[in-house]
Parts: C-alpha cells; sequence; structure tokens
C-alpha cells in the first residue's frame, strides 16, 4: 500500500494539529512585533539621513518607500528561527514515535509545521504591509502586480519555513535549533533591504548582488514602486525553488535517519 | 511468505551501535491472539526490539514479519496492522484527550461518524469521557497511560506492542492498566508487552521471554520459568539458638544463619505453604520472633539463570 494518496489528507490533519497547538503558544506576535519594530526605527531614526542618500532630497518618505521590502524580507528572514524552535521541541515529543508507526503520508507532521508557520507568516507580513502604509510607504502597484507581490511572498516564505524545519531536525537541542537559522537575519542587511548594493565596497557588494535575498526585494520594489524588475523576478522565484527543494529533501533526510521511509 | 498463525516472526534480529551490541541474535514467534512478554532489566534490549518491530528503527540483520509483512520493504502494510504504546508517553500535551483521540480518528482516516462513534466508545471504555476536555498535560500518570493505549486502539491494531506500560504507575492503575491489557486479548488482539517486573508478566503473558545483553536466555510459559526459579522462601527468625535448633530439626533440608539466628524454608510464596510452615512450627511447638515471606521476582530469575544479579547489568544501562 502507499501512503502518499493520504498526502493532502494528512497534511490537512497536521495542519489542524498545528493550529490546535498554536493557540496555547502564538508565534505571530514576534513575526509582527520585530519587523514593526525595526521598521518604526529605520523610518523614524535612520530615516531622515538615509532618505537622502536614496534620492537627492528625499527624506524620511523616500526612505519609507525603500526599506519597507527590506522590513518585510526581515520578517520573512526571523521566521524560520520560531519554526525551527517549535520543530526541535516537537520532535523531543513522544507523540513523534507514534505518528512514525502509523500509517500517513510521512512528511506529514513536517509539512503540519510548514502550512502552519506559513499562514502565520503571510498574516504576519499584511499587518506590516499595513503598519508600513501608516508610516509613509506608498505603493502604486495595480491589483495584478499586488498579487504576483503576494505570491512571490508566499513563495519565499515557503522556502524558509523549510529552511527553519531542516533545522529543527538538524539540531540536537531546542537552543542549537533557535540558533541554526540565525545567520538568515542578517540577509537582508548584507543586500539591498535597507541602503543599495552599489553604496558598498567592492567584495560586500558583489556578495550583496548576487545573495538570494536581494532578487526579491528589488522585484518587491518593482512590484510594488514601479522600479526596474530586470532579472531580479526570475531570478527571485528560481531561488525560492531551489532552497525550498534543498531544505525539503534535507528535512526529509533527516526525519527518515534512523528508520524505514 | 507470511506466517498466518504468527502474529509475530523474528528470527536471528541483530543490531549494534557501533561497537555496543544491543540485540545479538534473538527469535522470536508469537502466535496470534496471545500476549507474549519480552522480559528484563534496563537496558537489556527491550526497547530497542519493539522499536524495530514497529519501523521506527532499522535492523542490523534478521528476518522480520509482522501480521505477514516485512517492515524493511513494506513498512506501511506493518503500520496498518500495528499499534505501540511507548514507554514514554505518546500524548500530544497541548491538546486536550479528546483532541488527542480526534486526531487518531483523522489519521487512521476513518469517516466523521465512524471516528467520533469510535472516540466515545473507547473514551467511555478507559474512563476518560469526563476528562476529554481537558488539557493532557493535567492528566495524572495513570489517566496519561489509558488516553495513550485509546489512542493506540482507535486503528483498531490487529498487533499492539506495549513497551513497559505500566513503569512509573501505582498499584491501583496497574490493575486498571491490567484489565485494559486482558480486554483487548478477548478482542482477538495480539500483544507483545515489555516489562521489568515478574508480575506482570506472570498476570498477563501466556508465554514471556528473557532478555538480557541481547540475547534470550530463557523462554517458556510463566509456570515453566517459575519452576527454573528456587529463590521463593519464608525466612523466620527466632529468639534464641535453642528455637533456631528445634526449627532447623523440624524442616531438615534449609538454610541455617547463627548469627543472625534465620532459618531461611524454600517455599513458592503462597498462603498454603505458609500455613504448611507455621503447622509444622506449632506441632513442635516452637515460637518465632519474626516471619518474613520473600517471592521470586526478576532478581531471583535473573541470579538463577545468569549467575549474578540484575545490578550487575546496571552498567550497562546508559547505552541503549
Amino acid at each position: 500500500m502507499s501512503t502518499n494518496a493520504y498526502a493532502l489528507r494528512d497534511s490537512t490533519t497536521m495542519l489542524r494539529r498545528y493550529l490546535l497547538r498554536a493557540r496555547r503558544y502564538p508565534l505571530i506576535g514576534f513575526l509582527i512585533g520585530i519587523p514593526v519594530i525595526m521598521l518604526l526605527l529605520f523610518v523614524y531614526v535612520f530615516g531622515g539621513t538615509l532618505g537622502d542618500g536614496i534620492a537627492a532630497g528625499g527624506g524620511r518618505a523616500a526612505y519609507a518607500n525603500y526599506v519597507t521590502p527590506g522590513i518585510l524580507l526581515l520578517a520573512i528572514a526571523s521566521a524560520p528561527q520560531l519554526t525551527s524552535i517549535g520543530v526541535a521541541q516537537d520532535m523531543a515529543e513522544g507523540i513523534i514515535a507514534r505518528f512514525r508507526t502509523m500509517a500517513i503520508f510521512r512528511p506529514a507532521v513536517l509539512t503540519g509545521h510548514v502550512l502552519g508557520n506559513l499562514v502565520q507568516l503571510v498574516v504576519a507580513l499584511a499587518v506590516v504591509i499595513g503598519v508600513a502604509v501608516l508610516v509613509g510607504f506608498r505603493p502604486n502597484a495595480t491589483p495584478v502586480e499586488w498579487l504576483a507581490a503576494a505570491g512571490l511572498l508566499t513563495l519565499v516564505s515557503f522556502a524558509v519555513t523549510w529552511f527553519g524545519v531542516a533545522c529543527g531536525l538538524t539540531a540536537r537541542t531546542v537552543e542549537s535549533a533557535s540558533n541554526l537559522p540565525m545567520p538568515l537575519i542578517l540577509l537582508p542587511f548584507l543586500g539591498s533591504g535597507f541602503v543599495p548594493t552599489d553604496s558598498m565596497p567592492g567584495a560586500v557588494s558583489w556578495a550583496a548582488e548576487y545573495q538570494p535575498f536581494t532578487p526579491v526585494m528589488e522585484t518587491l520594489r518593482g512590484l510594488l514602486l514601479g522600479t526596474g524588475i530586470g532579472d531580479s523576478a526570475w531570478l527571485a522565484v528560481a531561488w525560492s525553488a531551489a532552497i525550498t527543494v534543498f531544505c525539503y529533501l534535507w528535512a526529509k533526510r533527516r526525519f527518515n535517519r534512523d528508520g524505514v521511509a | 511468505m507470511p506466517t498466518p498463525s504468527n502474529a509475530i516472526e523474528v528470527t536471528g534480529l541483530r543490531k549494534a551501535y557501533g561497537d555496543k551490541t544491543v540485540l545479538d541474535g534473538i527469535d522470536l514467534h508469537v502466535p496470534a491472539g496471545t500476549i507474549f512478554s519480552l522480559l528484563g532489566p534496563n537496558g537489556a534490549g527491550k526497547t530497542t526490539a519493539v522499536n524495530i518491530m514497529s519501523t521506527l528503527l532499522r535492523p542490523d540483520a534478521g528476518r522480520i514479519r509482522i501480521a505477514g509483512h516485512d517492515p524493511a520493504t513494506h513498512a506501511d502494510d506493518v503500520r496498518a496492522a500495528i499499534g505501540l504504546t511507548g514507554q514514554f508517553s505518546a500524548v500530544d500535551n497541548f491538546l486536550t484527550g479528546g483532541e488527542n483521540m480526534a486526531l487518531m480518528a483523522d489519521l487512521n482516516h476513518l469517516d466523521r461518524r465512524e471516528g467520533r462513534r469510535r472516540v466515545a466508545d473507547l473514551l467511555e471504555r478507559f474512563d476518560l469521557t469526563e476528562a476529554a476536555g481537558k488539557h493532557a498535560t493535567t492528566y495524572s500518570g495513570g489517566m496519561r497511560r489509558r488516553l495513550d493505549l485509546a489512542m493506540t486502539l482507535v486503528g483498531n491494531p490487529r498487533v499492539v506492542f506495549l513497551d513497559e506500560p505500566t513503569t512509573g504507575l501505582d498499584p491501583r492503575s496497574r490493575r486498571t492498566m491490567w484489565d485494559s491489557i486482558r480486554t483487548l486479548v478477548a478482542d482477538g488482539v495480539t500483544i507483545f508487552l515489555t516489562t521489568q517486573y515478574l508480575e506482570e508478566a506472570d498476570q498477563l503473558a501466556d508465554r514471556v521471554a528473557l532478555l538480557d545483553h541481547g540475547r534470550i536466555i530463557a523462554e517458556g510459559t510463566p509456570a515453566e520459568l517459575k519452576r527454573l526459579i528456587p529463590g521463593g522462601h519464608i525466612r523466620l527468625r527466632f529468639a534464641g539458638l535453642a528455637e533456631l535448633e528445634s526449627a532447623s530439626r523440624v524442616f531438615g533440608a534449609s538454610t541455617r544463619d547463627d548469627d543472625a539466628l534465620t532459618l531461611q524454608v524454600p517455599s513458592d510464596g503462597g498462603v498454603r505453604s505458609l500455613r504448611e510452615v507455621l503447622d509444622r512450627l506449632d506441632g513442635a511447638a516452637v515460637e518465632i520472633a519474626e516471619l518474613t515471606v520473600h517471592t521470586p521476582d526478576l532478581d531471583d530469575v535473573f541470579l538463577t539463570l545468569t549467575g549474578r544479579p540484575d545490578t550487575a547489568i546496571l552498567e550497562g544501562a546508559n547505552n541503549r
């Protein structure tokens, strides 16, 4: 018999399990809180000066536009830490052994975590965009562009959530599960999230240009604010797909390491 | 080829972690609809054996058939036939008892009505209906084990693995658990039970195998095994040497300790043998200062069969 036929049904069941558990420890507070604080910090503290560097005399208003995609990616980059902790904690529980001995779609417990985290992250991103509009973010996107931006944000969120799951399965303790995905938070800074990459010195600029988050941020700017997109769109999609596939296989391998798949 | 009469067929099962051998070629044959108990101290390899048979762990060598299926090639067929209640509670602590049960109904792909009916039945049967709305973290040890077993049964398993199901339970909860296990067999389920308690194996099992250092050192019915153990005795203490002397004449073959003023008389620990000892002492008008009954236990089994006490195995207990 094959349990693949139950992929959707078991994943939905595990998503329901995740959401029931999340009622007691909702992560959405962290997912919204951290990026909103950073947004306020960058717009109201650094924004006046940084905005002038983005566009001559642009000031705070120009910077609110520029930094919002960076803040959204910061929210996305901080999410896998929570996913990783959640997965590591769950794996330490006896019920996982029960799931492993049931005739269910094997990765279902993982897809439950992924979908649950994804739902929370997407809601958090919507709230952060709302706050950004309140502090001066002025997108000029058409509905189709909004839809494309939402699709891209979801795709990237999906990829980093699988990264978080793989980290949670790789870590030996909950503490290391919390630390493993942490470097991801640097990516929006070491990219075009907060200042343009061409303002950086040679090697840093090169690294910032070619890391996965930069094309995502450039595509978001293009879609929401009408700047040039160029190669960024397909690069962003390709990076997301590659990270998803790699992390899915990595997570699956870790999940099956002792037993029969 | 599946052996229809045996629910569990294991031959030559081996598992090692590095150079530490945990299972050193064990054979197990469990007829369908019976209770088989694997008895052994901590670190003997009981949990490893259960984990391999329940598809959690890959063996290094050996032929295994669970309900006729090979876990190595048909893991999902094995999984569809088995249920596992492990040593560590396999309950979701963030959910209520009822939510845990509903989760099992969904994962067993029961349709909604059938699932609800089965969950309600099992909650009732395990006396958990009232607690169903409470979070599993608030449950007592006995309630958690009952919920654990009830969750295992949602899928109607034909073979149930119970890994030390009563370890850490108080005597009353232990008896409730035993009753539940007996009911299961009455329904035709095959049970593979691991335990550290001889009494538990004695109470429940049709056949018992003794596992020590990854090898089966004895196998048989509880009665057969107990015949191997000479450990049961009644220990009598006397006020003085004169009494000890007279008692020792009454019983003949017995172990005498002049310093402690004690005499050990072989016995199965039963009331009949106790009464017989007292009658014989009365007949000879010998007064006793103290009497203790020592029933055969796991220590005696291991002392008899391995020539060393159970505690000598503790050094290996850290390596599972």
